[in-house]
């Protein structure tokens, strides 16, 4: 076994004795998101590096220290991304932070989310073992579908070792168009360019003004170009825009307000979120609905579940109410088991997703 | 044959009959023989066994009813649709109920605004397609079987198809089941919202295997049907030259909607068949299809036509209009009703392999052919590295099925070997179980038992599939090689496969 491999799995195994918890972190950069966890800090920096690219496979595997600018940049060079579009949040972020946050970018709307590009993992569980789940292939139906499971569990389930993920081909042209139009004119156009053969990838509405950017094969951007008319952007004007969206950046970001973030079906009108004082941006068609507002965060929640979606309370000096929407009883019990499965004595985070968790 | 001999326990039947049939129509509980026969296996047919009662349920209310009771009687229940899987996934058992969810078949909306449609399980794959269609949307996951697939069983394989290289499988397009555990408790897995609170359960819960809950209600992601289609069929006359011709494609940052090969044999057997006019001296054929507005189409089409040149294609063609390509693709997906034409039985792999390893796997079969004395036509899905070989054999000479056996061990085991998987989509069920034991080690094992329990802690849904015992495996480390079946005279002979 590799020796910072061993060392953790003794780390692991002495703190399940001992019932001491592990706060597993990279390299902080989101330490912000969900709930605070205590414990001896473990650093995943020390297991850095890409194990295999082939680019003709579509496939890379890199271990959880690696930083993410460096898989992304080494992905660039052969023409690929990461079509979910990470998040970084800090300018080294790592891997294993963005699998255990689990979070998409603007392109998540076409594309589909980061676990759908997850394709294997291996992680140390509870009692030190090293487990490998999925593999390097596109298709894969043996066992479980543990690796996607781990996507986004923060860290409470194991500790993530390395990945590999589906990459795909950078888009040969992309462009991006400014309307000027209300919140539920955006909403309703934007379903209705969903329903449609449209090279739509990304979309951002705040302020009345929805952005949209188009990304393919030249001949299907220029056709749609020339099909949904609007301002075009120059690039760079439009790359700034997307990535400045994708690490909140954007103006309506910098604000003093809790930041809420609502998953929601994308045909949610936006008279239901009105009852909550305070601004609004939308992604993903509709989907995800950023509100800042200081309102309780019971009616935050309340109006999320009617609208057939929850709220994560993403930033805010004060955490207490839990930054995860409350799950059913028979949701959480489930929960609790698969922890005790996988971390029998609770010592990965603790907290970080659920309090009990 | 496999045919189990699970005793059936007369007085257990009795009694378990008579309780569902307080909860359930006189019609919709079957225990007597002659009823429960067309029940006796799936698309697996060399395993048979009777279930002791089989439930009908007709909605929602009726499988929590039927859950309750024999979570109460502490009786085992298998879960099944169409009953077209081809891993015994859905094999009954001796001492339990076999619930079928085909009743279960309305659709219950189809959204054509948020493009989403919410379907009981017992919904076939191709008519959630057909109900999107007046919208110009579709439901991408596509496998052959899809005339007579139904989605929940979809959900419990993950199932593919041959467009999934670019549309994804399964676990990419439901984006929420409902279900019941085996103690009957409601769950939600997923929503209709991007993304759900808390673990991934929906990721968990697709391709399970029916044994973490019983589907009740799925929601699928619609998409706008593409515009045109078009297929090229390359020749190659060399088998690994047209394997790199698939990583070329790809290499040059095109995904393709399908991407499908043959080899000769495969071609040879289909040609006879249904006439596709496939190129009979190429020793492989690569099917490349593009989809989308015609102006990407024309474009893309003339990309992938260079690299396959350039990857030493000794022919094109493209097709020329609808009824030229769907001819392309009748071959294809005639592959095994036409290799069951040709030989009394035939076997089918189903492992995966990293794509550039596809030149020394075909080597690897080529050697087993000779090393066993039986042929072995190949198709593949290509583009995700699936393979489907076709293992010729004859049940009536027993040898023949015994090498079948070893021939099928040793090309899962080199799948895994060479980094791959023992099963790409048809699952592990009964057929693949003791080969789980080569791909997982006990430790990894354990965690899949563990995960069962979270969700079914005592074990009653769907008990004995697709995650090995430890006993079982160490059985299997003596047996090593003896534990596999071969698939004779298969249900649904004519229906389109893989």
């Amino acid at each position: 076994m590799d020796a910072v491999l061993e060392q953790w799995s003794q780390v692991v195994r002495s703190a399940t004795e001992g019932r001491r918890p592990l706060r597993i972190r990279g390299s902080g950069s989101k330490d912000f998101y969900g709930n605070a966890t205590a414990g001896e800090l473990l650093d995943t920096r020390g297991h850095a590096g890409i194990v295999d690219y082939e680019s003709s496979e579509l496939v890379v595997t890199a271990r959880a220290g690696t930083p993410l600018a460096e898989l992304e940049s080494a992905l660039a060079q052969k023409g690929q991304m990461l079509a979910f579009e990470p998040p970084h949040f800090g300018a080294s972020a790592t891997v294993g932070g963005m699998l255990a946050a689990g979070l998409s970018g603007p392109r998540r709307q076409s594309a589909g989310p980061l676990r759908d590009f997850v394709l294997g993992m291996q992680l140390m569980d509870g009692r030190g073992d090293i487990l490998n789940f999925g593999g390097r292939v596109m298709k894969n139906v043996a066992g479980y579908d543990v690796s996607r499971l781990l996507a986004g569990s923060l860290g409470t389930l194991g500790l993530i070792l390395e990945a590999s993920l589906k990459t795909l081909p950078l888009p040969v042209m992309e462009a991006t168009l400014r309307f000027e139009l209300p919140e539920d004119r955006a909403v309703e156009t934007l379903n209705r360019w969903g329903g449609q053969p449209l090279p739509v990838s990304a979309s951002a509405w705040h302020g009345d003004e929805l952005h949209v950017r188009l990304s393919g094969a030249a001949a299907a951007v220029t056709a749609a170009l020339g099909r949904l008319g609007g301002e075009q952007l120059s690039a760079d004007r439009a790359r700034p825009f997307w990535s400045g969206l994708r690490e909140q950046r954007h103006p309506f970001f910098q604000n003093s307000m809790p930041l809420w973030r609502l998953a929601v079906p994308s045909t949610a009108p936006p008279r239901v979120f009105e009852v909550l004082p305070g601004s609004r941006l939308l992604e993903w068609g509709g989907g995800l609905r950023w509100i800042a507002t200081h309102a309780d965060a019971r009616v935050v929640r309340d109006v999320a579940a009617k609208a057939g979606g929850h709220a994560t309370l993403f930033r805010a000096a004060d955490k207490s109410c839990g930054s995860f929407h409350p799950l059913p009883p028979e949701m959480m019990m489930l929960h609790r088991r698969l922890k005790a499965t996988f971390d029998p004595q609770g010592i990965f985070n603790p907290g970080r997703l659920y309090p009990d968790l | 044959m496999n045919v189990f001999a699970g005793r059936i326990d007369f007085i257990r039947q009795a009694q378990v009959a008579a309780r569902l049939g307080a909860v359930l129509p006189r019609a919709a509980v079957l225990h007597r023989s002659e009823d429960t026969r067309p029940y006796e296996c799936d698309g697996l047919s060399a395993y048979r066994q009777l279930p002791m009662v089989v439930a009908l349920p007709a909605d929602e209310a009726q499988v929590q009813a039927v859950l309750r009771i024999c979570h109460e009687l502490q009786v085992p229940v298998v879960a099944r649709g169409a009953g077209t899987g081809l891993s015994g996934g859905a094999l009954p058992m001796g001492d339990g109920v076999l619930l079928s969810l085909a009743k279960m078949k309305k659709i219950l909306a189809v959204d054509p605004v948020a493009r989403i449609a919410r379907v009981q399980p017992g919904v076939r794959n191709a008519a959630i397609s057909e109900a999107a269609a007046p919208y110009g949307l579709y439901y991408a996951p596509d496998p052959s079987s899809q005339i007579a697939c139904t989605i929940g069983g979809n959900v419990a394989e993950n199932s593919g198809g041959v467009h999934c290289v670019k549309y994804g499988l399964t676990v990419h397009n439901v984006m929420r089941v409902r279900g019941l555990t085996a103690a009957g408790d409601l769950v939600e897995f997923g929503s209709e919202a991007p993304d759900a609170p808390g673990y991934d359960l929906l990721a968990l819960a697709i391709g399970s295997e029916g044994m973490l809950a019983v589907t009740t209600e799925v929601s699928v992601r619609l998409i706008p049907k593409p515009e045109t289609a078009c297929c090229i069929m390359a020749s190659f006359d060399d088998v690994e030259k047209a394997g790199n011709a698939v990583a070329d494609v790809i290499g040059a940052g095109i995904i393709p909607a399908g991407l499908e090969m043959m080899d000769r044999p495969a071609t040879h057997a289909v040609e006879q068949f249904v006439h596709a006019g496939y190129d009979l001296e190429a020793a492989a054929l690569l099917l490349c299809e593009s989809d989308g507005t015609p102006e990407e189409v024309r474009e893309e089409v003339a990309r992938m036509s260079e690299v396959l040149r350039a990857s030493g294609a000794t022919g094109i063609r493209v097709s020329q209009n609808e009824t030229e390509r769907l001819k392309f693709w009748a071959g294809r997906k005639a592959a095994f009703p036409a290799v069951g034409r040709i030989s009394p039985d035939y076997y089918c792999m189903d492992g995966t392999i990293p794509r550039r390893r596809l030149g020394e796997i075909l080597h690897f079969i080529a050697a087993m052919e000779i090393k066993y004395g039986l042929r072995c036509p190949n198709v593949f899905h290509a583009g995700d590295g699936n393979l489907h070989p076709l293992i010729l054999f004859d049940a009536n000479k027993p040898d023949e099925l015994a090498r079948t056996e070893a021939f099928a061990g040793e090309v899962l085991e080199k799948c895994v070997e060479v980094g791959g998987t023992i099963t790409g989509e048809h699952g592990v069920g009964i057929e693949k179980i003791n080969q789980m034991c080569t791909q997982f080690a006990p430790a990894e094992l354990a965690l899949f038992r563990g995960v069962k329990t979270a969700f079914d802690p005592e074990g009653l849904l769907n008990p004995g599939k697709n995650i090995p015992t430890l006993h079982r495996c160490a059985e299997y480390g003596r047996m090593h090689l003896k534990g596999g079946t071969a698939a004779a005279q298969q249900p649904h002979a004519g229906l389109p496969r893989f």
